[in-house]
């Protein structure tokens, strides 16, 4: 059913499209966090903010990516801007929420602790809080990430999507057993980019967070 | 039957540490001179927004340079709040609190508290840093340098009685009471003149905190720091306050002396309610052995006659006597063991435990109770001095 | 302004409103499919999700299926479904996008199911089986109505995700939707994109409303003083 000579004489091909993949991810991550972390310094400095926040988050979280697509393609036409406009809206909820939680979840005592010998609030957000909350932030950068790279593959539909692209070439010829080969591939090369992409914000947690492993190894 | 040996073969106090003793004869509350007073809190008041009554209302209390100031009362009494508006987590509504002399407010709230170590019941090590480094956070927030911090984390671990290989762990990996002490480390770390304490033991066992508590007089010892000591423990207060602040809902100062007057003279009902209906009894721990007179007790040198052991014995009701030779006491011995013999000899059998003359009168009659006797025999080193009896305790507990 | 009346005009033409590319049929057909996917997967799903939970075993599954169902994308599913659905001679258009939202709905919904039946207070299940409660008898008077809000929930959020991915039943040739915003497209018909797009958006968001609404319904009143944050773990956005 697959293909193999298909895909020998296509290598090149399939790894500019995989390198395409992965920078679309990286940006929209990339972006996502950064404006999420702008949000959440909002939300957690004015509270009331947050429930604004997370409703409209939550809404774009909700609204189907071809729609998304199709209300900025007559602004920004099929372009990569377009694209990363709408992958970035999707990591919004899941990486505010995260960030939120992660600090919400610093155990008071400790907070006081920092207080009371002398950290300023700034400093308390760097050296304590953050370093703390950082499992729950990583978790939702790890979901955010795996999320973005499945949404990549949707936006071969305005003209980018890296390995979406060849999916979508697959589809245009379903008959043939290369169509098939095509979809087959992006696929599979999709869901390992994935995972590699999970494992390996994973690794880098465990390595950021020396003080959980232990705890882990003590329990 | 007669009363028995003081020590019998099953039963024996614990031997007493010299610094509980020497607990017990100080903090007479002698009147501060202004100089001498670290800590200062004129008319307090703190309302919480929202709140009707004030949590602290009107309270003026002077802390002692150098001494322990336990404040206690009942749950939701104001102590937390009273502690933190020293080192400013919690701002007072109205009213002024002077630290070493100056206006707490008058320095930024993180200046003020990097001189103020802060001890609480949950801890809050940091969880992300080695015990070394959570030593190391007020004199690194200070600018020591990197050869100071490392020698001061090194003399602060052994301070506390820790191991030293701890000092690359995780909190994560100490038990509940070395955590303990390495939060007290920590608050120590940039040697702070004064030190508050909210709770510190409260969430350990009465084992573990019974160690704390002597660990903490010891290191009071060798300090002297200004110690502001909160818990809803009255014997916790007893035991390590030179001053006791015992404080009524809305932080209503009832009454502020040494413990011993405390519990000799209690202000008023609710701090008698508060301290218990074994007062008297609480009070026989403040006082030592020194100040009440001895009985020589029923003894005989060796080589008396079994007739003088038996005199003796009946003089003093008792089926036991001790062998002593001049101020050295070779043991004691019943009837029994004279059966036989001529003349009393040169051994006895071993007391289990002993008395000093700091020993308090309540360890005394725990001795006593314990060894299901009517006296009990007090030392001092090797020397014998005498014995001490049921009759001159409850004189005690009366007067 | 002349897009926005554009797109105005494109709404007001009858030529959108009639026929087998009308906004109606468009409807209908894209809410048909989601309900008829929604209710297989809703079977094959929750049952044995409440099944294993009961009996607290199959935890690893539960992980596995959310995992693997972030990791695949729902665009790759509805490609892959073409050449099952061929292979299998059921064709283009309605079968294949049938076959992928299926795939999709189960995972969220057996985990959330399996989570939350799972998670049901043990000392309230303890009760029930100390006052002699059979195990039946716990599973639909204590465990189900305890789960039903995250179940309730579960549900919601995988329509939404459903209806999302039908969107995309367009490029297997399938109506619904998705064929305003695709066509569009594929003809440079920006109006039609917008329109479409708006479309789908409001069919979304109604479907996340209407499901909020009936989840307030149906919840158990007692239960509903306990609600805390969200518990449920979402699906992918498609
Ligand atoms: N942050 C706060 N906001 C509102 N009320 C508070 C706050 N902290 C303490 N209180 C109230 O102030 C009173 C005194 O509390 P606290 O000082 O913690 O008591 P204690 O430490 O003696 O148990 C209590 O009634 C408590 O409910
Ligand atoms: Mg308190």
């Amino acid at each position: 059913m697959i293909r193999w000579d298909w895909i020998g004489r296509n290598l090149d091909d399939i790894g500019a499209l995989t390198g395409e993949h992965l920078l679309l991810t990286g940006i929209a991550v990339a972006a996502g966090l950064v404006v999420s972390l702008g949000l959440s310094a909002i939300a957690l400095r004015f509270r009331k903010t947050y429930a604004p926040i997370t409703w409209v988050t939550g809404i774009l979280y909700t609204i189907p990516s071809l729609a998304l697509f199709a209300f900025l393609v007559p602004i920004t036409g099929l372009s990569i801007l377009t694209a990363e406009i709408g992958l970035v809206s999707y990591t919004l909820l899941i990486l505010i929420r995260n960030i939120v939680a992660g600090i919400d979840g610093v155990p008071p005592a400790i907070k006081e602790a920092a207080d009371a010998m002398g950290y300023t609030r700034r400093h308390r957000l760097w050296a304590v809080e953050i370093p703390l909350a950082l499992p729950v932030i990583v978790a939702g950068i790890r979901i955010a990430t795996v999320t973005t790279i499945g949404l990549v593959t949707v936006t071969s539909l305005i003209g980018q999507g890296g390995l979406g692209a060849l999916i979508l070439r697959g589809l245009g010829t379903f008959y043939s057993p290369i169509g098939t080969t095509q979809i087959i591939v992006g696929t599979v090369l999709s869901v390992i980019l994935a995972v590699a992409a999970d494992v390996s914000l994973a690794f880098a947690e465990r390595v950021l967070t020396p003080w959980a492993r232990r705890r882990e190894a003590a329990a | 039957m007669g009363s028995r040996p003081p020590y019998p073969r099953s039963f024996a106090p614990a031997v007493l540490s010299p610094l509980q003793s020497l607990r017990s004869l100080g903090g007479t509350g002698r009147l501060a001179r202004v100089s001498d007073v670290m800590i200062s809190l004129r008319h307090v008041s703190k309302t919480f927004p929202g709140g009707t009554a004030p949590a602290v209302g009107d309270l003026s209390l002077d802390v002692p340079r150098g001494e322990i100031v336990v404040l206690v009362g009942p749950s939701g009494c104001g102590k937390t709040t009273t502690l933190k508006m020293i080192n400013r987590l919690i701002e007072p509504t109205s009213g002024e609190i002077y630290v070493d002399g100056e206006l707490a407010t008058s320095v930024e709230a993180h200046l003020l508290r990097r001189k103020i170590g802060y001890v609480i019941q949950q801890i809050g090590l940091f969880p992300h840093r080695t015990i070394a480094e959570n030593i190391a956070t007020v004199p690194t927030l200070v600018g020591w340098d990197e050869q100071r911090i490392a020698e001061r984390v090194t003399e602060l671990i052994e301070l506390v009685g820790l191991e030293p290989e701890m000092a690359d762990r995780y909190p994560a990996e100490l038990s509940g009471g070395q955590q303990q002490r390495v939060g007290v480390a920590r608050a120590l770390a940039a040697d702070p003149p004064v030190l508050l304490m909210d709770e510190p033991f409260g969430a350990v066992d009465p084992i573990v905190r019974s160690k704390l508590q002597e660990e903490l007089l010891a290191l009071q010892d060798r300090l002297r720091k200004t110690i502001v000591f909160v818990t809803h423990d009255i014997d916790e207060a007893i035991r390590l306050g030179n001053r006791v602040a015992i404080l009524n809902v809305g932080g209503v100062l009832e009454q502020y002396a040494s413990p011993a007057e405390i519990l000799a003279e209690p202000a008023n009902d609710f701090v008698a309610e508060f301290l218990g209906s074994d007062r008297g009894l609480k009070r026989l721990s403040l006082i030592p052995i020194s100040t009440v007179d001895l009985d020589p007790g029923p003894v005989v040198a060796p080589g008396g006659t079994v007739e003088e052991a038996r005199r003796v014995m009946e003089r003093y009701g008792t089926d036991w006597f001790a062998v002593v030779d001049g101020d050295r006491m070779l043991g004691w011995l019943t009837e029994d063991d004279l059966r036989g013999a001529a003349t009393v000899p040169r051994s006895g059998r071993r007391f289990r435990a002993w008395l000093t003359r700091s020993s308090s009168l309540r360890e005394a009659l725990d001795a006593i109770v314990s060894g299901r006797t009517t006296m009990a025999a007090v030392f001092d080193g090797d020397r014998y001095l005498g014995m001490i009896d049921v009759d001159t305790i409850s004189r005690e507990i009366v007067r | 302004m002349s897009f926005l009346a554009d797109v105005l005009a494109w709404f007001a033409d009858p030529v959108n409103w009639s026929g087998s590319g009308g906004i109606p049929n468009r409807v209908f057909e894209h809410v048909q499919l989601s309900t008829f996917a929604m209710m297989i997967a809703a079977l094959l799903g929750i049952i044995p999700a409440v099944i294993l939970g009961h009996a607290r075993r199959g935890g690893v599954l539960a992980v596995a299926a959310v995992n693997i169902a972030r990791a695949v994308p729902s665009f790759a599913i509805i490609a892959l479904a073409l050449p099952v659905s061929i292979a299998l001679g059921l064709g283009l258009g309605f079968w294949p996008t049938l076959l992928a939202l299926v795939a999709l709905a189960i995972p969220p919904m057996f985990t959330n199911a399996y989570t939350a039946v799972r998670d049901v207070d043990p000392g309230v299940v303890e009760a029930a089986r100390g006052m002699g409660m059979t195990p039946a008898g716990i599973l639909a008077k204590v465990e189900v109505p305890m789960a039903l809000p995250i179940i309730l929930a579960a549900v919601r959020v995988s329509a939404v995700q459903v209806v999302a991915t039908a969107t995309l039943g367009a490029i297997v040739a399938w109506g619904g939707l998705g064929r305003y915003v695709i066509d569009g497209f594929a003809t440079r018909n920006n109006v039609e994109v917008f329109a479409g797009g708006l479309l789908v958006a409001l069919l979304a968001v109604a479907t996340e409303v209407g499901f909020g609404v009936l989840e307030r319904l149906v919840e158990p009143r007692g239960l509903r003083m306990l609600r805390g944050q969200e518990q449920v773990v979402r699906p992918a956005p498609t």
